[in-house]
This record gives structure tokens, C-alpha cells and sequence, in this order.
């Protein structure tokens, strides 16, 4: 498994550099200039320095070596000193954004917590939401309870986020006026009346999000429960006259969830890539929202960053979701 | 033979087992009819002995063992095991009374949970009906091993890492675990290589010696069900149509539908297998959720008279021990048989008498 896992890992450094390379060349080479930010009344000369200031006037190869040496040398020893008190990173240049002039990884780590509260808490919710539904659904199966359960998940699978957004927002912030309708980033949590505001601004998008990613889950959790439930394992559970509940529970549920781990696993890196849609719609300050207003900006340094980010955290929990499976189905091993 | 059976205690006794499965169809799911899985089924097993259950495949042999430990749950009858109410007993009650009553599966791959170890597969009965402690579990459970011919070291080992024969002898382990007394063994060796057929079959024979234990052995297998019953059922289509005695069946079989199905089974002897005459039938097999009107052989039936159209046969005893569901060997109808059928209201009178017998 150790092997498995090394070699896995030596071999996503050659992936990751071409996913790296592709992310470049394709926020580079799409129409839109960081020139064009700068308003026409400002002389060409003047222009031409601003973009010299940012490098952006730099051939390609030498733009893309210098955001690798960054991403990859520079960034993690100004975290190692920003842990260690050290000094090693004095004198090199980060990763700074076109828009603000800012480092592009503390504005990441800025937006980082509204993000993994709001898209991470939906998903939490959805996951705790989803495998009841399936587990029961898959048991009961053609009842009304499942019947019920495929036509919500439907509806929440192919209905957009920004409807379900806009209709959630229309009923419970306009009309009923329990929860707000923006969701308010600089709110800080210091008692409990704070708390209660937090809990209340986090109702609807957490609530979209959770009913989006729950339809979802619950229908590979019902399938996988059904798939076992027939199978001859399960009889012999109920001849050797075991609790119907240790039945479904321990020899059932157990082999179901081994694709469904997977696929949570597989979800995950999609929290940290934000939900760009239902961020804008509730105006969370999100990861996601911060990708969109940069490419709009042809913030390169910014959409190159954040791309390749989640192309590492997809990379990693496809890893980390087939290393699961080996732990769980005793008979997949990897040597 | 028959006498000493009959004096032995019967330990299983199955009145008129019914197992239908509804058949669903429409835009409003509607119960169109039934496929009639076992449909009427009546037998002893007497303490101790082996009851071979044959006939050709989708005849019921599975569902009817299936249905007598209640993992289907029958459509009517009755099924006494040990004296014991099975097919109508609550859910707990039923629960208390499954150690006594254990079943070999036919497919040992598919009936064994993957994610769980040969010790922990054996040991799960023991958890759920017994208090042993952690030692006295491991012990029963290197017994068991023991008893079925495994290696101790294998306990942390998991079903997919051992060959077929060895999987079936941990299905074995496994339902020998709580001591039972009747064991439903469904085509415990179909699945298997003819090689480890044997081995498989001899171990069943010995642990039946060793533990007096009671055999439903489920099979289409001839030879194996000569080798290993004492008596045998043969099922045609939801129905036994014979029942008698090992020998007396395999010498001398009454029902035709039980000759075509001995006929096929081949000879070692190439003299013996040159002369053999295999009774061939033709037409179809008759599907079970629209059985025919009268007898269910009727349709392929090479000695076939009009009453066998329109008239069920009744199940009874045309000599010690040897039952069977066929006019030919009726006497009221095998006198008329040639001029007439008989009247069809006597004879259905006649049915309920014998099967409520």
C-alpha cells in the first residue's frame, strides 16, 4: 500500500505539470488583456510601464518558468517562514495579483473560510442527508418513501442552483423574511447573538448547495445498497437468523459503501473549488466568486493559481479515494 | 427400510407448502397472477436421514428450501420442523428458532460476505444466539474449522482468497456453528468441480454421522442424490410427483415424468450405456405462473390420457412408502383409463382427501 501510494504520488508530478502547462497556455491564449483594465485616458508610454511593473510583457516561456519557481519554491518558504519565524524567502518575489498588486495566497486564504463554511458545511449536510434517504429508499424500494425520495432528487439534480437559489430567496428572505438574502462576510462570531446571525445567513445557500449535493449522493447510495441487497451474502446473514438491523446495517450498508466513499471522497475537492454560481448568488465572498471577478479582470497570475489548486486537490483525492477502497474491500490490494 | 423410517421421529413435516411470487404489470402495477413457485408441496423428513429433492432446473427445488427456513415467506401451509410452527412464526420467535434449522448455499462465492474474515463469518451465529466469551468463540470457531477440514491459520483470511471447495466447507463451518439439527443443503455442490464434488459430499456424509444431523439435499445432480439419500422427492414444476425410497425410485420409478429424468442419467458401463434408452420428451416446459389445467406433466407427458388434461392428480401411497401423483398409478382411474376420464367431481373430492391425509 505504501509502494502504491509512492508511486502514485511520483507519478502525479509529470501530470500536474502538464495539467500546469495547459492551465497557462489557456488563460493566456484566451482573448482579453491586462491592458485592457487600464482606462484609455492613460498615456501608451505610461501603459507600457505598468504592464513592464507587472511582467506582463514577458515572452510566455519565461512568464510560465517564473509562476512555477513561484508556485512551487517561493510560495512554500514564505509559508515555512510565516511558521517558523525564518527568513528564507526575503527577497523573492511571489505570486502577485494583476488586480490588486496583493499576493495572490493571501487573498486565497482570505476568502478560504467563507468558502469551506458555506460549501463545506452544504456538503457535510448533504452527505448526512443523503445516506438515510438511500439506505431506506434502497430497503423499502417502489414505496411511497422512494418514490417521494427519486422525485426530489431529480428535482434537485436538474434544477439549476441559481433557481433553487432565487426561488429559496424569494420565499423565505422576501416574502416570510426569516433569513437574510446576503450573506454578510464581515460578520464575526463573538456571542451568541452572532452566532444566531451566522446560523441564519447560512440557512439558504447551505440549503441549495445541500439539496443539490444530497440528490446526488442518495442515488449512488440507494443503488449500491440495492445491488447488495440481493445479494446471496445477505440471505445467509438472515439464515443464521441475525437482527434485521445487523442485517442491513453491518452486511448490507458496509459493502454499499464502498463506491459511495468514493464518490464523497471524489466531491470533495469541488468544496474547495467553491460553488461559483450560489456564491453569487447569496454574494458570498468565496473562493469562487474570487475566480470568477478574476477572470473577468484577466487576472492571469490569480486564474492560474486557483485552476491549479484544484487541479492538485482533484488529483489528490482521486488518490486518497482509491487508497480508501483498498481499505475497505479486503479483496482490491495494491502491492 | 421403509418400516425403519417410519419409526424413526419425523423431524420435519411440510403440509401443503404454497410459494407464490406476484407478478406485477401495468401502468398501475396491478397483481396480474402469480408464478407458482411451489404449489403444493407435502413431505416428511424423518430424523437423522437425507431427503434428496430432484428435478430439472426452475422446477421449485431451491424456492421450496428456501421457503422452509422462512427466507421467502410462504404463501400458505404449514412446515413443522421439530414440532415447531416455521412458516407462521413471528419474527423473534423465528429468530430463536433458526439455530436448529441451517442451510448450505449453492453459489459458496456469492454467499459469503466479502468484506468479512473466514473467523468472523463462522463466529457471527455465535455473537447473535449464544454468550461465549472471546476465548470460548475462538476455540468453537478452530472446531468448526477442524470439522470441515480448513486449516486454523485461515481464520483471518477472506472468502475471495480461497479456492471453491474450500469456500463451500466455510458455508458448511458457518451453518454447522450453532449445532443444528436440520440442514438444507440447495445444490451445495453445482457450483463446483466434479473433483471437489466429492470431497465436499463425503464431508456432509461424515459430519451427518458424527452429529445426527437431518438432510434436505437439494440437487439435479442423479448420481450424487443416489450416492447420498435415503429417500427421494422428485418435483416437477411446483409439485412432487414422486416420492419413494432411494432404491425403489432409482429401480423402479412410477411417475413418467421421473423415468424421463432417471433415463437421462448415464451408465459407467459402455455395454450398458450402448443399450440405455433414454426417454425423450417433447414440447415445452409449461411456464409456472400459467400452469396447465390437470396434471403439470400433462403436456409432455409420453403416456398421456385425456383425464391427465383436466383432472389434477392426487399425491398417494401406491406402496410402503412410495408416493406418487399420476393416474397411471391410480386405481379408480388406471381401471377406466382406456374407455373414459372419470367423473372430474369425484376426483377432486378425491384430491382434497388424499393431500389433507
Amino acid at each position: 500500500m505504501f509502494t502504491y501510494t509512492l508511486r502514485r504520488l511520483l507519478l502525479a508530478i509529470p501530470t500536474l505539470l502538464v495539467i500546469s502547462l495547459v492551465i497557462f497556455l489557456l488563460v493566456d491564449l484566451a482573448p482579453g488583456s491586462p491592458a485592457s483594465q487600464i482606462p484609455l485616458t492613460v498615456p501608451a508610454e505610461v501603459r507600457m510601464r505598468i504592464l513592464e511593473a507587472m511582467g506582463a510583457n514577458e515572452p510566455i516561456h519565461v512568464r510560465y518558468l517564473l509562476w512555477l519557481k513561484q508556485f512551487f519554491v517561493v510560495e512554500p518558504l514564505v509559508w515555512v517562514d510565516a511558521t517558523f519565524g525564518t527568513a528564507f524567502s526575503e527577497g523573492m518575489q511571489r505570486i502577485l495579483s494583476w488586480q490588486s498588486r496583493s499576493p495572490v495566497f493571501d487573498v486565497i486564504v482570505e476568502r478560504l473560510p467563507q468558502t469551506l463554511t458555506v460549501v463545506g458545511m452544504a456538503y457535510v449536510v448533504g452527505v448526512l442527508i443523503a445516506l438515510p434517504i438511500g439506505i431506506y429508499s434502497a430497503y423499502r424500494q417502489y414505496s411511497w418513501f422512494d418514490q417521494i425520495g427519486t422525485f426530489v432528487a431529480m428535482v434537485g439534480f436538474s434544477v439549476p442552483t441559481f433557481f433553487t437559489g432565487l426561488v429559496l430567496i424569494l420565499v423565505f428572505a422576501v416574502n416570510l423574511g426569516w433569513f437574510p438574502s446576503i450573506y454578510n462576510t464581515s460578520l464575526r462570531v463573538t456571542d451568541w447573538e452572532s452566532f444566531v446571525a451566522q446560523v441564519r445567513q447560512m440557512v439558504l445557500p447551505v440549503a441549495v448547495l445541500a439539496l443539490y449535493n444530497a440528490s446526488q449522493i442518495s442515488r449512488y447510495m440507494r443503488a449500491s445498497m440495492l445491488d447488495n441487497l440481493n445479494q446471496d451474502y445477505v440471505r445467509t446473514a438472515r439464515a443464521k437468523g441475525l437482527r434485521e438491523r445487523v442485517v442491513v446495517l453491518k452486511h448490507v450498508l458496509r459493502n454499499s459503501m464502498i463506491p459511495v466513499v468514493t464518490v464523497i471522497a471524489l466531491g470533495i475537492p469541488t468544496i474547495f473549488g467553491g460553488a461559483i454560481i450560489t456564491e453569487q448568488v447569496f454574494r458570498v465572498n468565496g473562493l469562487g466568486a474570487l475566480l470568477i471577478g478574476a477572470i473577468q479582470a484577466s487576472d492571469l497570475p490569480m486564474v492560474q493559481t486557483l485552476t491549479f489548486i484544484f487541479a492538485v486537490l482533484i488529483v489528490i483525492f482521486n488518490l486518497i479515494a482509491d487508497v480508501l477502497y483498498g481499505l475497505l474491500d479486503p479483496r482490491i490490494r495494491y502491492d | 427400510m421403509p418400516e425403519a423410517a417410519a419409526a424413526r421421529r419425523k423431524l420435519v413435516e411440510v403440509r401443503d407448502l404454497r410459494m407464490h411470487f406476484p407478478i406485477y404489470a401495468g401502468l398501475l402495477r396491478r397483481r396480474v397472477g402469480a408464478v407458482k413457485a411451489v404449489d403444493g408441496v407435502s413431505f416428511d423428513i424423518h430424523e437423522g436421514e437425507t431427503l434428496g429433492l430432484v428435478g430439472e432446473s426452475g422446477c421449485g427445488k431451491s424456492t421450496c428450501g428456501r421457503a422452509l427456513l422462512r427466507l421467502y415467506e410462504p404463501t400458505s401451509g404449514s412446515i413443522r420442523i421439530d414440532g415447531r410452527e416455521i412458516a407462521t412464526a413471528g419474527f423473534d420467535t423465528l429468530r430463536t428458532l433458526r439455530p436448529i434449522m441451517q442451510m448450505v448455499f449453492q453459489d459458496p462465492q456469492a454467499s459469503l460476505n466479502p468484506r468479512m474474515t473466514v473467523g468472523s463469518i463462522i463466529g457471527e451465529p455465535l455473537d447473535e444466539h449464544t454468550r461465549l466469551s472471546r476465548r470460548e468463540k475462538q476455540e468453537r470457531i478452530h472446531e468448526l474449522m477442524d470439522a470441515v477440514g480448513l486449516n486454523r491459520a485461515f481464520a483471518n483470511r477472506y472468502p475471495h482468497e480461497f479456492s471453491g471447495g474450500q469456500r463451500q466447507s466455510i458455508g458448511i463451518a458457518r451453518a454447522l456453528a450453532l449445532n443444528p439439527r436440520f440442514i438444507v443443503c440447495d445444490e451445495p455442490i453445482a457450483a463446483l468441480d466434479v473433483s471437489i464434488q466429492a470431497q465436499v459430499v463425503n464431508l456432509l456424509e461424515d459430519l451427518q454421522a458424527r452429529f445426527g444431523l437431518t438432510y434436505l439435499f437439494i440437487s439435479h445432480d442423479l448420481s450424487m442424490v443416489r450416492h447420498i439419500a435415503d429417500r427421494v422427492a422428485v418435483m416437477d414444476l411446483g409439485r412432487i410427483a414422486e416420492l419413494a425410497p432411494r432404491d425403489a425410485l432409482y429401480e423402479a420409478p412410477l411417475h413418467p415424468y421421473s423415468q424421463a429424468l432417471l433415463s437421462a442419467v448415464p451408465e459407467p458401463d459402455p455395454n450398458a450405456e450402448t443399450r440405455r434408452r433414454r426417454i425423450i420428451l417433447t414440447g415445452d416446459v409449461p411456464s409456472p405462473a400459467n400452469p396447465p389445467r390437470g396434471c403439470n406433466f400433462s403436456t409432455r407427458c409420453p403416456r398421456v390420457m385425456p383425464v391427465c388434461r383436466e383432472v389434477e392428480p392426487a399425491f398417494r401411497e401406491v406402496a410402503p412408502g412410495h408416493f406418487t401423483a399420476c393416474h397411471l398409478h391410480d386405481p379408480a382411474i388406471s381401471q377406466t383409463a382406456g374407455t373414459a376420464a372419470a367423473p372430474e367431481a369425484k376426483s377432486t373430492a378425491d384430491t382434497h382427501v388424499q393431500q389433507g391425509a
